[in-house]
């Protein structure tokens, strides 16, 4: 009996059209796909995108040149020289992260004690060549002071489970 | 046409050859077209199923992607492997489209509307679609690479397996229809239904033929389930792998010109062809080659929808298929058609 029922099951192509009614359902379901350089999907206020370098609202860089985001780096992408300035405070003279090292884990800004270097919101940052993706001091700074008001209203989102 | 040109003052013979040039050209240019438009098509109806939404952004609904993709296809550069025999290899891309292009010679678009109305159009394009499978072998030889060469192999066989039932099924619509002339095969099928409706495959004896005609139409053209010969998983992209370029365009204009002849000719044989479905005069104010056309993108929005929807066989399986299930089946309706026209005296 079961033999005779397969064969009928087989012959009628059963399964294929009960597959194929539920393709053609799926067919006409409305898309999920998000339409990407229109639409984006939210992100966590603790996404690690692009790094910048924050400054002080009086205009003053945070950055101490401590080099602990140095030396937790587990890519060792960051390098850091520094020297005294004038006034006496100590400050870096280099600041370079190497963006095709880094493997983006955040352990520079939980390192950081002056919330100096963060990684901010910003993904969309390729380039054409490879050489622009070796960041310097001076881009690093434009980073934060072009993403500034999103960082600091990330960070703030985020202060309350830290 | 002729007619046409022998009114601008050519003799018969030269307005013939300029007339057939030109439906030549006209039909070539229209294949090719519609290739593009199908190609795209495709890739939103697999999107859609997938609830993606395919391609949009080339043109509006992005209907010139396959457009966009042929221009980057023919700026690139053609590799040939330095172990390849490069004559074979340059070769092979060149008679799979051919060949997939010189089938198209008998199709009727409409009734009278075709490039040579000869009276062994379906033998002419089972001699042809045989042909297709010298380019797949071609190509996996000359590419000098193993994986290429594994599927050519399978294709091979797989084209050459689901001939034979093909054959057999066409046989059944042959002693139909009394002819081997596509136009004379869709005209037969006028009221065939109760004196109704348009089409061979509602006869109990052909209406399973037409099925094994379909599955074997996908097998024949290595469409999925049945594309293991370009298997991604297993073998790279089969006997295509070391194809770059306008070479390996060809092969995929050639692959879909052929997928769409397999439609074309399921509309042509079992479906009424550019006859409305139903016997009724008004149906027949819309003209032949807009029915023609909608059944044919119905056949393929079907081909699509498989693709969709149904994974891949395995080789046994599809071994099995072909020869211990199609072959003993179409033999079968072989021997009924022919006892049940000759018990209904149809060839008195």
């Amino acid at each position: 009996m079961t033999t005779v029922s397969h064969l009928i099951k087989s012959f009628t192509l059963w399964e294929f059209l009960k597959a194929h009614a539920l393709t053609l359902k799926y067919f006409f379901k409305p898309k999920v796909t998000i339409n990407y350089p229109f639409e984006k999907a939210p992100l966590s206020p603790r996404f690690r995108g692009e790094h910048a370098l924050r400054r002080y609202p009086n205009g003053e860089e945070r950055c101490i040149a401590c080099k602990l985001c140095e030396a937790v780096c587990p890519a060792q992408a960051i390098t850091i020289e520094s020297e005294p300035r004038e006034d006496g405070s100590r400050r870096t003279t280099r600041y370079d992260i190497d963006m095709t090292k880094c493997i983006f884990c955040g352990f520079c800004q939980e390192a950081c004690p002056v919330d100096a270097i963060v990684e901010g919101p910003n993904f969309e940052y390729s380039t054409e060549t490879r050489e622009e993706l070796l960041y310097d001091k001076a881009k690093l700074l434009a980073n934060g002071d072009k993403w500034e008001r999103a960082i600091a209203a990330n960070l703030e989102a985020d202060a309350p489970y830290r | 046409m002729t007619a046409f040109f022998q009114s601008l003052g050519l003799p018969y013979e030269w307005a013939w050859t300029v007339a057939t040039l030109a439906g030549i050209l006209i039909v070539s240019l229209l294949v090719m077209f519609s290739v593009a438009m199908v190609i795209y098509v495709d890739r939103k109806v697999l999107g859609a199923i997938m609830l993606r939404r395919g391609p949009n952004v080339v043109g509006p609904f992005g209907l010139l992607q396959s457009f966009a993709d042929g221009l980057k296809v023919f700026l690139q550069e053609t590799i040939i492997p330095s172990a390849a025999n490069k004559g074979i290899f340059l070769i092979a891309p060149i008679i799979t489209f051919t060949v997939a292009l010189a089938a198209w010679a008998v199709i009727p678009f409409d009734a009278g509307v075709v490039i040579s109305d000869i009276n062994v159009g379906l033998l002419y394009i089972l001699a042809i679609s045989s042909m297709g499978v010298y380019g797949v072998v071609m190509s996996g030889w000359a590419s000098n690479s193993k994986y290429p060469f594994f599927s050519a192999m399978r294709a091979s066989a797989q084209m050459i397996s689901y001939e034979v039932s093909i054959g057999f099924v066409l046989v059944c619509v042959v002693l139909f229809a009394g002819t081997f002339n596509l136009s004379g095969i869709v005209n037969a099928q006028q009221g065939f239904g109760l004196g109704l409706i348009n089409a061979y495959a509602v006869h109990p004896l052909l209406f399973p033929m037409w099925v094994v005609f379909f599955i074997s139409a996908l097998a024949e053209t290595a469409r999925a389930p049945f594309d293991l010969t370009e298997a991604e998983s297993e073998l790279v992209a089969g006997y295509q792998t070391e194809y770059s370029s306008m070479s390996f365009a060809l092969f995929w204009l050639g692959e879909y010109a052929n997928i769409l002849l397999m439609c074309s000719l399921n509309t042509l044989l079992f479906w009424g062809g550019w006859l409305p479905p139903l016997d009724i005069p008004v149906l027949y104010m819309v003209p032949g080659i807009i029915w023609f056309l909608v059944k044919t993108f119905v056949f393929f929005f079907m081909f699509s929808w498989i693709w969709a929807t149904v994974p891949r066989y395995r080789y046994d399986q599809l071994m099995r298929l072909g020869w211990k299930v199609f072959l003993p089946m179409s033999l079968l309706f072989v021997a009924a058609t022919s006892g049940y026209l000759m018990a209904i005296g149809h060839f008195a």
